[in-house]
């Protein structure tokens, strides 16, 4: 059997391009996805019912539904709706469809990651924080959301792993990330033993990366686990 | 300075406190003592709302803090509150505990918060602690940060429940001492305790308190060798 190198280096530049698309797309997407996080994790730990409501249903809507469904949903279904409520043909291309779907879903993920976090400090600790008279807000600002961050990061850097792998499934509305790459060179050369399998080991040097910077940075917070 | 009236608290269908009325003045030190699950620790955190009273009303310098137009954030800053496992911040060192709250409530510019926070670390003997994180003091050494965090909000009031509970015996003492500071220097304090010789010493008050009422109350010398309610004479004889 032979193993056909030629394939795999003669179309570097494009995977290469590809793994940078894919890298750029989950940083921006867990970006986001960790400020919507936040902002639905203060909501379903709120008091007030509407807010939680929402959050729930947010969170329960993104988490039960899959990816590729989401994505449809956002580059195909959306852009008709816009259409149809301005009169005229609107679209967007396939990469804000695969920011903002991509987004929304970690978005979902990382409000349960922080809300998990936010429930595992302990109650005195807003008890403290309120009998010094601070407002709720102060308290969650300065004692509650320092700690519960830093008890997030393990799980969030699960999330970026999942996020990076997940976002192979915006190939289908045509974008040119790592997965992508790898079916046009497969379409184009005949070759899917050759280009999967480079398209694989790339997705596994980056996971491998990152969980190697998540558990020295897990490293260095245990240290000083204080430290602010 | 206190003033309380009928005050009822249930958690559900839970009665913990069934109608307690009682008064502190100033620079009064009232110490509340009573068998496990009688409702202290509630009747405490209802003085500072940290528990929102059922029914009833409480007065705090003639405010009164079960009125939901009352800003509760500026009666906190007025009463002090020292819990039983110290709840300090551990992310923060002991002088970040004790200057937080006067640089972000009190808007207190950070060096002089400080100064007055290393101030207060040193009246609880711990100046050389300053820069450490709470998991690096012992227990009685955090209880003693946690009193110098709250008294840094310079509060009129002081709310202590159980302080020495959680500590090892050797360390009760470095605790009871600040207290004791405190009271010869006229704070107005309720003490939840179970530290007999401690509430007979320094109280000038006891309330005992029994199935979420005050059974009985009187200065320390009565209530302790001649308890007249048969309940506080049990509770007692279990306890001396
Ligand atoms: N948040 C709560 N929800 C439900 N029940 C509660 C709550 N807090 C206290 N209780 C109940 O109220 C009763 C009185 O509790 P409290 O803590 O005031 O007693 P205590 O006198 O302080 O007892 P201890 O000496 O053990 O500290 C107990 O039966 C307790 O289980
Ligand atoms: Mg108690």
């Amino acid at each position: 059997m032979d193993f056909r190198w030629d394939v795999i280096l003669n179309n570097l530049p494009l995977l290469f391009r590809g793994v940078s698309l894919t890298f750029q797309l989950t940083v921006i997407a867990v970006g986001i996805g960790t400020i919507i996080g936040l902002v639905f994790a203060l909501m379903r730990v709120s008091h007030f019912r509407p807010l939680v409501w929402l959050a729930k249903g947010y969170i329960d809507f993104l988490r039960g539904t899959p990816l590729l469904v989401q994505i449809s949903l956002v580059h195909y279904a959306a852009p008709q709706f816009v259409s149809q409520l301005l009169g005229r043909q609107t679209n967007w291309p396939a990469l804000i469809s695969a920011i903002i779907a991509l987004s929304l879903n970690s978005g979902a993920y990382i409000a349960e990651i922080f809300r998990g976090g936010i429930q595992s400090i302990e109650r005195g600790q807003m008890e403290a924080a309120r009998s010094l008279g601070m407002t709720y807000g102060q308290a969650m600002r300065y004692i509650i959301l320092p700690q519960a961050f830093r008890r997030s990061i393990p799980p969030l850097g699960n999330e970026f792993i999942a996020m990076l792998k997940d976002s192979s499934l915006v190939s289908v509305i045509a974008l040119h990330e790592l997965m992508m790459a790898g079916r046009v060179i497969a379409g184009r050369t005949f070759r899917p033993l050759e280009v999967y399998m480079a398209v694989a080991i790339l997705y596994l040097l980056m996971t491998m990366t990152i969980s190697q910077f998540v558990s020295y940075m897990e490293r260095r917070l245990g240290k000083s686990d204080q430290s602010d | 300075m206190i003033r309380v009236t009928n005050l009822k608290k249930n958690f559900g269908r839970l009665e913990v406190l069934r109608g307690i009325s009682c008064q502190v003045e100033e620079q009064e030190v009232v110490v509340v003592i009573g068998p496990s699950g009688s409702g202290k620790s509630t009747f405490l955190r209802c003085l500072n709302q940290l528990e929102a009273a059922t029914e009833g009303q409480i007065y705090i310098n003639g405010v009164n803090i079960t009125d939901p137009r009352t800003n509760i954030n500026k009666v906190r800053e007025e009463v002090g509150m020292v819990f039983q496992r110290f709840n300090l911040f551990p992310h923060k060192t002991a002088l970040q505990n004790v200057a937080l709250a006067p640089i972000k409530v009190k808007k207190i510019p950070p060096p002089q918060a400080e100064e007055m926070a290393m101030k207060l670390l040193t009246r609880v003997g711990l100046e050389d602690k300053a820069h450490q994180y709470p998991d690096k003091l012992s227990g009685g050494q955090q209880q003693r940060v946690a009193i110098a965090r709250a008294l840094a909000m310079h509060p009129k009031i002081m709310l202590f429940d159980e302080p020495t509970s959680s500590l090892d015996p050797e360390m009760v003492g470095e605790v009871l001492e600040v207290i004791r500071d405190l009271a010869r220097e006229g704070m107005t304090m309720v003490v939840v305790t179970h530290e007999m010789g401690f509430a007979r010493e320094v109280g000038d008050r006891v309330l005992f308190m029994d199935e979420g009422l005050i059974v009985e109350e009187g200065p320390p010398q009565e209530l302790f060798s001649s308890p007249k309610n048969k309940r506080t004479q049990a509770f007692l004889s279990k306890i001396l």
